[in-house]
């Protein structure tokens, strides 16, 4: 599958596209087939996303899965401080990531 | 058509600018037009008759165009220097700075951006061709 | 320590308000992500893997407790509550957001400070010796002159769009603490047969993928020279440096390619000309600057016996400080690499903590290094065991300076946008394995240097070891690189062979450091016995 990430403009937030807007959670995350370009170039138009772009995903139980570990670290956070990640509470987050 | 902004009093000259090597090949022209990469250098003989000499920026980030303008105005030339292509109003300063009195930007500037971002800065740490007193020499005055 | 005047102030409050214009207007959408990003950058501002993050100026190294103070108000107020010192004497927040930036700005302004081109393809803070105007084998403190080109260089309109970034480094003795040789321009002060202080320039060092050592390009430039030569430089390289390919854009490779007789030449004619237009400050300019930099108060007569009964605080005593030009003095080295720590990295408490420190038993001055630690620069021998207890209390006295486990990692995968593996999980894990003192002390100097992709933020190039992170069709591997040095003997390090993974690498290390202990000759480094015995007999231990 294919889906979209960015950046927040004003707080640098990574986010992912999720049909009709922008979530911090990668599991919100969709398949946008072949629209990514009209997407991306809409909505950075519109400024509700910084520097957008398109990734390969995997779609797992768990939702999407980006085929490239750098945007699994953006999607969790760093591994390296678990408690500033998104599921601070789950100290196997990390494993996701590698 | 883009619009040529000129802090100079005299007359817009009506001449177009030729090319580097056109100006070379003949020995009338008054005005030139040189290119990013181009050796402002080869002008210096020239100077006096020349008017006009406009230097292109192809991208903003190209910062070829500000050590041709210093080397023009450092080897005495007095007539209008343009910025023309890709210029924009956060490089503006910088550009009259380095000598610069026209620019030529492929896109509109906001008169009133560009009238704060030139008034923006009242001294300077260096001394360049436009001849504002650095810092030290007011430290030192 | 240097002081802003009034035209100094107003140069950095008209800076905030001025990116306070710009972060509006693109927040309103009146500039393109691709017009803001240089502005925002030469503002230290970038767009990280995971927000913003902000790098804030440190110049040439130094600040007061006031100033790291604010530097930890930052990381509390604005960030996550810490900060990561940088291997350019910097110091970047990760978690920044774009509205807050220029408030940040005007805060640091209010201590006299700034992120003024701490990015962008311009010339980047000033970097110098940590041990500056305490250590006893220095001519001169080579700050003022930093000082002096950290004014030239700001906002300089005519070298603020060059083909790449560009790194000065100012040092003022032959032990190099600086790296001087792997920057863009290196300068090191040194007495011309007159008796004259003056800068002899080396141009065209740096890492990143092509690292290069510096060639010396001017034995001596006078004082009142300085400035007109250091432009003369630039000017080439802004004139004809690559701009076709940012990996070939950087001033090492116009060297490289045109040959350092030939730059030189060049060089000189520009400097002929441009000697003559004026652009030297006075040497008033440079007397009024070092008066700032005078010794502070030291008390004479202070005595150099320090009580050692405590054994742990005589291994940092025995590690962590070194030789102060005053008697009953000592430069004290704060490590920021405790065990399975982040190198670099300290909370906003930490930072508090460092800053009161400084403000009991250090004239009030602290000192960032390129190893990413912190300098307490003038500590009285006498109150070198309060401060050890109270670094100890705050996990700040790991004894490890210089050792294996005083490793320089880049922030790496966790954090960059650019990196392809990650550099600090490896960091800690070494500090895991070598965790032992005792050992790590018997191993001696020994700089462990790690990269997370090839442009090589972490030194790996000069590491007695370097570690590269890779991308192998998507998983994390590592080469390992032996024989590299930052210091006077500068050294590129050399590849060994194929890479490995997380923990085989760490193997590796582990046999490369048993070959050195048993090969070593009395008093050899690590780094003396690799030289000596070369590159195969190391690699047939790793590889077999």
């Amino acid at each position: 599958m294919k889906i979209l990430t960015g950046n927040d403009l004003k707080t640098g937030d990574v986010t992912w596209w999720t049909g009709q807007d922008w979530s911090r959670h990668v599991e919100d995350a969709v398949d946008v087939e072949d629209h990514a370009d009209t997407i991306l170039r809409e909505e950075e138009a519109a400024r509700r996303v910084n520097v957008p772009y398109v990734i390969e995903a995997e779609q797992t139980e768990d939702g999407p899965r980006p085929a490239h570990i750098k945007d699994r670290v953006r999607a969790l956070g760093p591994t390296v401080r678990p408690d500033l990640t998104l599921k601070p509470a789950d100290p196997e987050a990390g494993n996701w990531v590698i | 058509m883009v619009e040529v902004i000129r802090m100079r009093e005299d007359e817009p000259h009506e001449e177009p600018a030729v090319s580097l090597d056109a100006f070379l090949d003949q020995t009338n022209a008054t005005a030139v037009r040189i290119e990013a990469g181009e050796d402002a250098r080869q002008l210096i003989p020239f100077l006096d008759r020349l008017a006009l000499i406009e230097v292109d920026f192809p991208v903003f980030g190209d910062g070829r165009g500000y050590s041709a303008a210093q080397i023009l105005r450092e080897e005495g030339y007095t007539g209008e220097l343009r910025a023309s292509g890709d210029v924009l109003v956060d490089q503006l300063a910088y550009l009259k700075r380095c000598g610069f009195d026209a620019f030529a930007p492929d896109a509109p500037i906001n008169p009133q951006v560009m009238a704060q971002a030139l008034d923006r800065y009242e001294d300077v740490y260096q001394g360049t061709t436009d001849s504002r007193a650095p810092i030290w020499k007011l430290r030192h005055a | 320590m240097y002081q802003y005047d009034q035209y100094d102030q107003k140069m950095v409050d008209t800076r905030v308000e001025e990116f306070r214009d710009q972060v509006n207007r693109r927040l309103a959408g009146e500039l393109t992500e691709d017009q803001f990003k240089p502005l925002r950058l030469m503002n230290g501002l970038y767009l990280q893997l995971h927000a913003y993050m902000l790098r804030v100026a440190i110049p040439y190294g130094t600040l007061n407790g006031k100033q790291m103070r604010m530097l930890g108000h930052i990381a509390r107020k604005y960030d996550r509550d810490y900060g990561h010192f940088t291997t350019r004497q910097n110091i970047q927040y990760n978690w920044i957001k774009l509205e807050d930036a220029p408030d940040i700005l005007a805060d640091l302004a209010s201590v006299e400070m700034h992120a003024i081109q701490t990015s962008g393809n311009c010339i980047r803070n000033i970097s110098s010796d940590q041990f500056a105007g305490a250590t006893a084998d220095e001519i001169a403190d080579p700050r003022p002159w930093a000082e002096i080109l950290r004014q030239w260089s700001s906002f300089h309109p005519e070298f603020s769009y060059l083909p790449r970034k560009f790194k000065i480094a100012v040092i003022a003795s032959d032990e190099d603490r600086a790296a001087m040789r792997l920057h863009d321009i290196g300068i090191q002060l040194i007495h011309n047969d007159a008796g004259e202080l003056g800068a002899k320039f080396f141009v065209g060092g740096g890492m990143g993928r092509t690292p290069m050592i510096a060639p010396e390009i001017r034995d001596f430039v006078p004082a009142d020279e300085l400035i007109s030569y250091a432009e003369a430089c630039l000017r080439v390289y802004n004139r004809y440096g690559r701009r076709d390919n940012k990996y070939k854009a950087r001033i090492k490779i116009l060297i490289h390619e045109l040959g350092a007789e030939e730059y030189i030449r060049q060089v000189e004619q520009e400097f002929t000309h441009m000697k003559e237009l004026g652009l030297n400050p006075p040497v008033e300019e440079l007397a009024r600057i070092t008066g700032y930099f005078a010794d502070p108060p030291f008390e004479d007569g202070a005595s150099d016996d320090i009580d050692l009964s405590d054994p742990d605080f005589a291994l940092w005593v025995d590690q962590n400080t070194a030789a102060h030009k005053q008697a009953g003095y000592a430069i004290a080295t704060i490590s920021l690499k405790p065990r399975s720590g982040i190198p670099g990295d300290a909370s906003s408490a930490q930072i508090d903590l460092m800053a009161d420190l400084a403000e009991q038993f250090s004239f009030d001055e602290l000192r960032v290094t390129h190893s990413q630690n912190i300098v307490l620069p003038h500590v009285k021998k006498s109150d070198l065991y309060t401060l050890w207890q109270k670094l100890d209390e705050a996990g700040l006295a790991p004894a490890n300076l210089d050792l294996i486990t005083d490793s320089i990692a880049c922030p790496g995968l966790d954090y960059c946008s650019l990196a392809n593996a990650r550099s600090i999980p490896l960091a800690q894990k070494i500090s895991e394995r070598f965790a032992d003192l005792g050992r790590q002390r018997e191993l001696g100097e020994l700089k462990l240097k790690i990269s997370g992709c090839i442009n090589a933020c972490g030194h790996h190039h000069a590491g007695h070891i370097g570690i590269l992170g890779v991308d192998r069709k998507g998983t994390e591997n590592y080469q390992l690189l032996l024989g590299g040095s930052a210091a006077e003997d500068t050294s590129l390090a050399k590849i060994t062979g194929p890479g490995f993974s997380e923990d085989g690498v760490i193997d590796a290390i582990e046999t490369v450091t048993d070959l050195y202990l048993e090969q070593r000759e009395d008093g050899e480094r690590f780094i003396d016995t690799y030289r000596r015995v070369g590159m195969e007999r190391f690699k047939e231990a790793i590889y077999g």
